[in-house]
């Protein structure tokens, strides 16, 4: 039972099927898939493959916040990993560019865990710093410059498919399967749900709460710099300035969309993927109606709005009771 | 059930009261009559639905059925809010007011004199002044609320309520941070009260405050009304009767029998064990099947021992043996590995995970203990869970509800649970009783000496007295952050530790540590 959708999953699916209906209704086409090249394409597959960034933010940033943390450097640790792979891509090969900018990720995430769980700094402004100077990093990787790169291995992490599936969505589903096997697979769940539910009564329970924190936050790196190669592959270079850029929103929304709070303790893995999607589906369907991208902003926030109105157990008595009073 | 020569008219009325919470029923028709001028007592044992009446009551909870009146009016109160401005005031056990501003802040807080919309600081405080001088407490009305005792917390927060115009004073568990003085205060600042006609409900677990100051009781027992009685009427032995509807047998009795026991062997050994500025330097030997109480004030290091031994604070001096071998004690996780158990005396805060299940806190610390490669499998967390809710008499026997729904007794019956899951050799107690009625005390109680016959080692700290003595084979008597005696066999009895306590030295001084 490692990735059971509770009753709780409810308004997350029934959020994410209502904007797929409407995506359908502004554009007809939506849900037509066709194969080509031997990969598929059609719009369906343009929310998983454009959402996979973001996903893999997610992946890292719900465990993040299952420890009562947060991780506001995801989208910088992207423009750092995505700098570097492109950089090394063409002199060093594809295999030794992956790695570093896969270290440089982990490294990173050593750095806020260090932070966060040795020093004790408050998750939001400790990793405030790595989101500040992460950026500027990866410009000094980049010289300034937009880095292009032309191995065809690495373009391939962007724009290739295993079976007809892209393959981010593939390396999505990867993650999602290796870290719900580690996380629901061992006690780590169990564990990190109960240092964000109560901290103080975890490390008193003999959790060793400062290794698990440091843990969380290297995965929530690793997560990122993966995240930054699949975008960094998808354009064929790297752009330090723009790549990533306020995905950790995006990413902290997906989560919080997902059910999870961010006062920490239960979580689902599962449910932040959905939220993720909700968030491309959104964002697909106002650039296929044609309406001006701008609209995406105004639109998004009222989405969110309702599916956390949904998830609201206060307004769910509110609305129990208007119901029994009318019957 | 009403016995009584009528005193006054009927001021609170509850009238067929039900609630209930999904399955559970909370209450089942209860009624409670309040009279204007007396003070009340609800007693019952956890779960017995005093928590609940009194938050129907107070617009905390809706009701399922019955009548709530007031003077005769029908009072449908939606929040704390309405209840207090029908006049229901109530002061719980935990002062929610705010510490960090001044006493008179805090009583007019929200509805400060104001003169051209400024605050008139000066009015204020004379206002305030003279309000507590009502209550014969005579302070600095500008210090810091934080920087009184309790006891002029709980009076400042009596103040403020009676002072909304209340005609119902609901005191939820007010003595159960006080100490004996700070209760005398409390309790003449109650009668002044009911003598000025306002109905004082009182609930608590302390008996021997009930019959000091209460003119009725009433019990509850599994959400139903088991009686009202006059308190000149009802002899403690039927009380307890009410309140458990079984008799609660030998529960204070002391057991000089078992106390000669053969010595066993050493489970832990500490030796000049301390921490500068926390706690003296201390010599302590836990033997298996030995309970070792900690007696003292609060404040004179007890938890901090039991935080030193568990290493949740770290020693800078002196060493720890286990079965004879140095072990390290730099965190609680060292302890757990050397099985170490500790239940802490602040249940919420450091005890239970509120948002996850019986099973899941059940299984906390034994799945620590195994490491994350070693998960336990549901099956045996199933298990796990299901032998301890029936081993302990956990309730309501449920594993997949969260842990915070369930009563203080049922709680700390589930610590209980996470750390005998672990097998451990030593436990430390932290007052294990607070907060927990009669019932549950007794029941905790009868585990201590199971566990202890059982070989285990018990380091016990306790407020009350009495408890201390009914199961310690040794008391260690503690004063200013320091362990001063050690009482042993028949010398242990209350009269002796509080001799110790005071004095700091009657017998077995050899003990005294620097």
């Amino acid at each position: 039972m490692t990735f059971s959708l509770q009753r709780r999953g409810l308004a997350q699916i029934i959020a994410l099927l209502v904007i797929l209906a409407v995506d359908r209704i502004v554009s007809p086409q939506f849900f037509d898939l066709r194969l080509q090249d031997g990969r598929l394409f059609g719009s369906l597959i343009d929310v998983l493959n454009r959402g996979a960034p973001v996903a893999l933010l997610s992946l890292g940033m719900v465990l993040v916040i299952a420890t009562r943390g947060i991780d506001l450097s995801v989208g910088a640790v992207m423009a750092i990993s995505g700098a570097i792979a492109a950089s090394l891509a063409d002199s060093h090969g594809v295999p030794l560019a992956i790695a570093v900018a896969l270290g440089a990720g982990l490294l990173c995430g050593l750095w806020n865990g260090f932070l966060v769980a040795v020093l004790g700094i408050q998750p939001i402004v400790a990793t405030l710093i790595l989101m500040v100077a992460g950026r500027g990093i990866a410009q000094l990787i980049t010289e300034g410059r937009i880095v292009t790169f032309t191995a065809p291995d690495f373009v391939w992490l962007g724009n290739g498919a295993v079976l007809g599936v892209p393959v981010p969505v593939v390396i999505v589903l990867g993650m999602l399967v290796i870290t719900g096997a580690v996380v629901r697979g061992s006690a780590l769940g169990l564990l990190i749900e109960a240092t964000g539910g109560n901290a103080r009564a975890s490390e008193l329970a003999g959790i060793g709460t400062r290794a698990m924190i440091l843990a969380v936050y290297v995965w929530c790196g690793l997560c990122a710099a993966l995240a930054g190669v699949i975008a960094a592959a998808d354009i064929m270079g790297a752009d330090a300035n723009n790549a990533g850029l306020w995905l950790e929103l995006d990413a902290i929304l997906a989560v919080v969309i997902g059910g999870t709070s961010l006062f920490g303790g239960r979580f689902s893995l599962v449910l932040a993927m959905v939220g993720a999607l909700i968030i491309q589906a959104m964002n697909t369907g106002i650039l296929l109606s044609g309406y001006p991208p701008e609209f995406n902003l105004v639109v998004k926030a009222a989405v969110v709005l309702i599916v956390l109105l949904l998830q609201s157990p206060r307004l769910a008595s509110a609305g129990a009771a208007l119901w029994r009073a009318r019957s | 059930m009403n016995a009584s020569p009528d005193p006054g008219p009927a001021l609170l009325e509850v009238r067929g009261l039900s609630k209930s919470f999904g399955a559970l029923q909370a209450l089942q028709e209860v009624d409670f009559t309040l009279r204007a001028g007396e003070i009340h007592a609800l007693l019952g044992e956890n779960g017995a639905g005093k928590s609940t009446l009194v938050k129907v009551v107070t617009g905390v909870f809706d009701r399922d059925t019955g009548i709530v009146r007031l003077d005769g009016t029908e009072v449908v109160a939606r929040s704390a809010r309405a209840a207090l401005d029908a006049g229901i005031a109530t002061v719980y056990q935990e002062v929610n007011l705010l510490p960090n501003l001044s006493v008179a802040q805090n009583l007019y807080l929200g509805r400060q004199p104001t003169r051209f919309g400024l605050v008139r600081d000066a009015e204020m405080r004379r206002r305030a002044t003279a309000l507590l001088a009502e209550f014969d407490l005579h302070i600095d009305v500008a210090a810091p609320l934080g920087s009184y005792s309790v006891a002029v917390q709980h009076i400042t927060a009596i103040a403020r309520a009676v002072d909304l115009s209340a005609r119902v004073l609901i005191l939820d568990e007010p003595t159960a941070s006080l100490d004996r003085h700070e209760v005398e205060i409390l309790f003449a600042v109650v009668r002044k009260l009911a003598a000025r006609g306002i109905g004082v409900l009182f609930v608590t677990h302390f008996l021997d405050q009930v019959y000091e100051i209460c003119d009725r009781i009433t019990v509850l027992r599994n959400g139903r009304l088991m009686g009202e009685r006059t308190t000149a009427e009802l002899p403690r032995i039927e009380l307890i009767r009410m309140m458990l509807g079984r008799e609660l047998a030998e529960t204070t009795s002391a057991r000089a029998a078992e106390r000669a026991r053969p010595v066993r062997q050493v489970c832990a050994r500490f030796e000049g064990y301390g921490k500068a500025g926390y706690l003296s330097p201390f010599d302590l030997v836990l033997h298996h099947g030995e309970v070792v109480g900690l007696a003292g004030l609060l404040g004179s290091g007890r938890t901090e021992t039991a935080r030193l031994v568990f290493g949740a604070e770290r020693a800078d001096s002196g060493r720890a043996l286990v079965e004879g071998q140095p072990v390290r004690l730099q965190s609680p996780r060292d302890a757990v590995a050397h099985g170490f158990g500790y239940c802490p005396e602040e249940r919420k805060i450091d005890g239970i995970i509120a948002e996850l299940t019986v099973r899941e806190n059940i299984v906390l610390a034994l799945q620590a203990k195994r490491g994350l490669a070693r998960p336990l499998s549901r099956s045996e967390q199933d298990e796990i869970a299901a032998r301890f809710i029936k081993l302990l008499d956990i309730r309501p026997p449920e594993p997949e509800r969260p842990i915070g729904l369930l009563s203080g007794g049922n709680q700390q019956k589930a610590l209980l649970a996470r750390w005998l899951a672990t097998a451990p050799r030593l436990l430390v107690l932290d007052e294990p009783t607070r907060g927990i009625d009669v019932g549950a005390h007794a029941e905790i109680i009868r585990l201590i000496r199971a566990l202890c016959d059982d070989g285990l080692a018990l380091l016990v700290i306790s407020s009350e007295l009495d408890e201390i003595v009914t199961y310690s084979d040794r008391v260690i008597v503690l004063r200013d952050r320091a362990h001063v005696d050690q009482l042993q066999g028949d010398a242990i009895d209350v009269s002796n530790i509080l001799a110790a306590i005071a004095a700091g030295s009657v017998v077995g001084a050899e003990t005294v540590q620097p």
